[in-house]
């Protein structure tokens, strides 16, 4: 913590003096509010104070303390490290205000901790479920709910050894003997109520236009060609000019976080990767981070480990932006040749990560402390063919062949414009962001690993729209190779400097925030440690989730299927954006 | 001019499609169905048509890749099987979606465990190639394949791996991982010299 | 048709007449499905990169007759389950499979897709498509790799090449019934458990009444 964030705190302290406490308890940070004066409260940050950027929403449940707590991340878009402050509510009913008048960013993470936590906000506009479906019994993550095929509260299970006792879980537990049916409940009466919900939410929008015209509500996916998997929109068109448009996710919801707290602390990395799998590096790399922080030994990581963290963290930041790209001309009707082209490249890319960690998407290549094993030999020299001639050249090959094509910018150019002001209030991160001229890029604004030793730049566009996300990635592109070539020249030597990872370890108790600045944006992990063996809450801070926040505010007037090509221009992968 | 920039992405489209022809002069017979061809087609220089041919081609595994793992077993000089794994369940706790189920073997006369899994069962419908199993056996028993043509038709009865299914000679291990095993058999050398100086000095 | 084919200028045994005409009538028709057998563009989670990788320059499942993928089931006629099945998802592939016209196949690709995968403990997560959808290969891997998928894919054309028009299902007297679309509930239902559950449900009904 630095000079002047003490004193800003010092500040905050006397200004709100009676309403907040410091979190007391050990290993944990940030203050307390009354859950009365939250809203006062943040207001008065985001004016008074500056913290303008809430980042991250979520719950935790207290069971043995019979409460439940909203813990907020907040941060300055101008840097910095955060200020996080909680509320605590009585775990029977626990209602909270909505922070999403003042910071429309909150809705769907406070809707996410309605679905999962069963933490009501007063005020939301939008108070539905959003992973589950409507009708979907009780709050899964709570502590005391229990899925269908629940073994234990925590990994390993003893059916696994000395026994050895083989047996699929589905046949042992048919019906779901946990789940909790209503008792009149019969199936062939029951009809979903979430669609009917939806759909009536979604038409009778008045307009003030002297000529009242019929709207029409189109559903697209969650089986859609463009739509990135399984997303799915459902908008009301005036014409062919939408008015309203409704995001639905939860289609890949694999309930990582729930699972996640019954691993332990080495089990969650590979399944990280599974998160965002177009970028399974840079999730490792927050998770890491995130627990290195709760064990403290940040500064054990040799430096050897270090360069290596960032050289594959930057590799995978160019893979995933030619994925992006090639996408997104594929949502523009470019059928599939910008897309070949851009995964050419991405092949050789992968290739380096299967030869340097066993697995072209999933790698499961950094532990506590450093990562899994030192580069193989020969994968130094693939590197630098790649990161000094070969990316350069292709990339300027891209740009040449897309950046000017009159056709892209007639479709691109002021389609989805998101100012920057609305793009700190919608928590926008990563690419989208940036684009709308907001440098704010985790690397510098909170430096983390060795990110501080390297010349870059963040890369700014200035108007906000699908054009500018473009090119911000194609920037993006050409720092990471500048980071790489930095890297790949200074990277110290050592044998046998990484030592051997330990499978067990004890984590002490507390609470920590892990961001870097992933593909898509800011990736956090917040994980909640009681000192056992597995983490108590474990949090993913999904960029292409809440980049999905500002969706309906950037498409609303423009035509239907501009829709698609912001969508492609936010950049999501479901398995982050449901988790 | 108005549609210049198609015309240039255009020529770019030109110069891909040509670089096939000109590799394919330049390199003749070579560049399909040879070693030096697939690397080329690799490397930081391809151009032009990139396609492996699979099953005819393969592209290369390099050494650290990981698929589902299998136990290996040495063989004494009677030609016996002597499995490594001494069931001590180290890859059962680490495996993070519990996928691996050991089942110790006992001496039916004194009822104590003996080190050799009795059955090892693997569900590869569970198992998600991390490979923590082969990172933290301490007795270099289980280890990651590279074979990854498994598919089935029917998974019920083919895809829980049990012990004889997943046992693998370690001349098989050291010829996919070669330089592993040799750190590995060298680590464990060292080990035995190191116990056998501390019982000479005893 | 048939009668025609019958006929093909030599005595052919009364008994044996209808296999001798199948049985070329299969070549062709074996023929015919083995290499044109478009899949659907339908991704569910990771393995589905895999599958755009197999379909892109270096792999490029069209060597195989796979030409491209089509994003409208209508035109397909295999479907690659390329990920995680969730339960909220699953109404809709059925859905997806019962518009699929026949000859179809489905791939399962995937732990996930096969059997539940490392999320298979997971509150919404099916434990493997087959659970609603007849699979007809499996390919293990997580992800399997692009060559994985086109050795799959090998073997579903394979398994292609045993079928006889005679017995194949699509083409027996009785049409096909629809897979029943499953409900969303407290939890995920299928239509062809109800008998059951209404048993469970008035067990536990008799259960707490009892106590
Ligand atoms: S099998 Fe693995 S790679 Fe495929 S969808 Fe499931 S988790 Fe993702």
């Amino acid at each position: 913590m630095t000079e002047q964030t003490k004193t800003m705190h010092k500040d905050i302290e006397a200004r709100f003096a009676g309403i907040i406490a410091l979190d007391d308890r050990s290993g944990y940070e940030g203050y307390r509010v009354e859950a009365e004066k939250l809203v006062e409260f943040a207001t008065a940050l985001r004016d008074e104070f500056g913290y303008d950027f809430l980042s991250s929403v979520t719950g935790v449940d207290y069971l043995p303390d019979e409460k439940m707590e909203v813990v907020y991340h907040i941060y300055k878009s101008t840097g910095g490290h955060a200020l996080v402050f909680k509320v605590q509510v009585p775990r029977a009913n626990p209602v909270v205000p909505s922070l999403v008048s003042i910071f429309p960013g909150a809705d769907f993470q406070e809707r996410e901790a309605w679905d999962l936590f069963g933490i009501r906000f007063e005020g939301h506009p939008n108070h539905k479920r959003i992973l589950m479906w409507e009708g979907f019994s009780g709050h899964p993550m709570r502590k005391d709910w229990k899925e269908a095929y629940y073994e234990a509260d925590a990994k390993p299970f003893d059916a696994r050894w000395p026994g050895g006792d083989v047996s699929r879980s589905e046949d042992k537990m048919v019906f779901n003997k946990n789940v909790a049916y209503p008792q009149d409940f019969t199936p062939e009466n029951w009809t979903p109520e979430g669609e009917t919900a939806l759909y009536s939410g979604m038409q009778n929008i008045a307009t003030d236009e002297d000529l009242q015209t019929e709207h029409v509500v189109v559903n697209l996916g969650p089986q859609h060609p463009s739509t990135h998997g399984v997303f799915r929109m459902v908008a009301t068109l005036d014409g062919e000019t939408i008015v309203k448009l409704e995001p639905v996710m939860g289609y890949l919801h694999r309930n990582h976080e729930k699972i996640g707290e019954r691993n332990t602390y080495l089990m969650n990395i590979p399944f990280t990767d599974r998160l965002d799998y177009l970028s399974s590096m840079s999730n490792n790399f927050g998770y890491v981070l995130a627990v290195e922080k709760l064990l403290g030994d940040t500064t054990h990581i040799p430096d050897r480990a270090k360069y290596i963290r960032v050289i594959m963290a930057e590799f995978t930041r160019i893979s995933n932006h030619l994925m992006a790209i090639g996408a997104l001309l594929n949502d523009l009707g470019a059928y599939f040749t910008p897309m070949l082209y851009a995964l050419k490249e991405r092949e050789l890319i992968l290739d380096i990560f299967e030869a340097v960690s066993g697995s072209r998407m999933m790698c499961n290549y950094y532990r506590f402390g450093g990562v899994a094993r030192d580069l193989p030999p020969g994968t130094h020299e693939m590197m630098r063919g790649l990161a000094f001639e070969r990316l350069p050249r292709q990339i300027d090959e891209l740009d040449r062949y897309l950046t000017e094509n009159e056709i892209i910018r007639a479709r691109c150019e002021g389609v989805g414009v998101l100012t920057p002001e609305e793009a700190i209030a919608y928590s926008a991160v990563g690419p989208v962001l940036r684009a709308s001229g907001v440098p704010y890029d985790v690397r510098r604004a909170d430096p983390y690993s060795v990110y501080d030793r390297f010349d870059f730049d963040v890369a700014v566009r200035y108007h906000g729209d699908v054009y500018d996300r473009y090119l911000v990635r194609l920037d993006e592109i050409r720092q990471s190779i500048r980071i790489l070539q930095q890297a790949l020249n200074g990277i110290p030597e050592c044998d046998n400097c990484l030592g051997k990872p330990r499978y067990s370890m004890r984590v002490p108790a507390g609470e920590a925030y892990g961001r870097v600045e992933g593909p898509k944006g800011e990736l956090g992990f917040y994980v909640v440690a009681d000192g056992g063996p597995n983490p108590w809450r474990y949090h993913v801070r999904a960029p292409s989730f809440i980049n999905l926040t500002a969706l309906s505010k950037m498409c609303e007037g423009d035509k239907i299927a501009d829709a698609i090509i912001v969508l492609g221009s936010i950049d999501i992968v479901l398995g982050e954006t449901d988790r | 001019m108005y549609g210049k920039g198609i015309l240039k992405g255009l020529g770019v489209t030109w110069k891909h499609f040509w670089d096939t022809y000109i590799d394919d002069i330049k390199w003749g017979k070579k560049r399909y169905h040879t070693e030096e061809g697939i690397a080329y087609r690799m490397s930081k220089d391809a151009r032009g048509l990139f396609t492996v041919q699979y099953p005819e081609e393969r592209l290369p595994t390099p050494e650290e890749f990981r698929f589902v793992p299998f136990l290996v077993y040495d063989e004494d000089e009677g030609g016996e099987q002597v499995i490594r794994c001494t069931s001590c369940g180290i890859c059962a706790k680490v495996c993070p979606p519990q996928c691996i189920w050991i089942e110790r073997s006992t001496n039916p006369k004194t009822g104590r465990p003996v080190p050799v899994p009795a059955e090892f069962y693997i569900d590869v419908d569970i198992c998600m190639n991390c490979g923590f199993c082969a990172e933290f056996c301490p007795f270099d028993a289980i280890k990651m394949d590279h074979d990854y043509e498994l598919a089935v038709y029917d998974r019920l009865t083919n895809n829980i791996y049990d012990r004889e299914k997943l046992l693998k000679p370690a001349a098989y291990y050291d010829g996919i991982r070669p330089l592993n095993s040799q750190k590995e058999f060298d680590a464990r050398a060292e080990k035995e010299a190191k116990k056998a100086a501390a019982k000479k000095k005893k | 048709m048939s009668e025609k084919l019958n006929t093909p200028g030599y005595d052919v045994p009364p008994e044996m007449q209808d296999v001798v005409a199948i049985t070329t009538l299969d070549k062709i028709y074996n023929w015919g499905r083995r290499y044109s057998a478009w899949p659907m563009m339908f991704g569910l989670a990771c393995c589905a990169i895999e599958m755009i990788c197999t379909a892109a320059a270096r792999f490029d499942f069209s060597r195989f007759g796979m030409e491209i993928m089509r994003p409208s089931p209508r035109q397909a006629d295999v479907m690659l389950v390329s990920g995680t099945v969730t339960k909220k998802m699953v109404p809709q592939i059925v859905r997806l499979y019962n518009q699929m016209p026949e000859p179809k196949y489905v791939v399962a690709m995937g732990a996930c897709a096969s059997g539940g995968g490392p999320f298979k403990e997971g509150y919404n997560v099916v434990s493997g498509v087959d659970k609603f959808l007849p699979v007809d290969v499996y390919i293990p891997g997580c992800p399997p790799t692009p060559q994985a998928l086109l050795h799959g894919l090998m073997k579903l054309q394979e398994m292609m090449d045993t079928q006889s028009i005679k017995n194949v299902r699509w083409y027996q007297k009785e049409p096909l019934d629809a897979i029943p679309i499953p409900i969303l509930g407290p939890d995920l239902l299928d239509p062809r458990d109800f008998p059951q559950f209404a048993e469970k449900m008035a067990a536990s009904a008799t259960e707490n009444k009892e106590a």
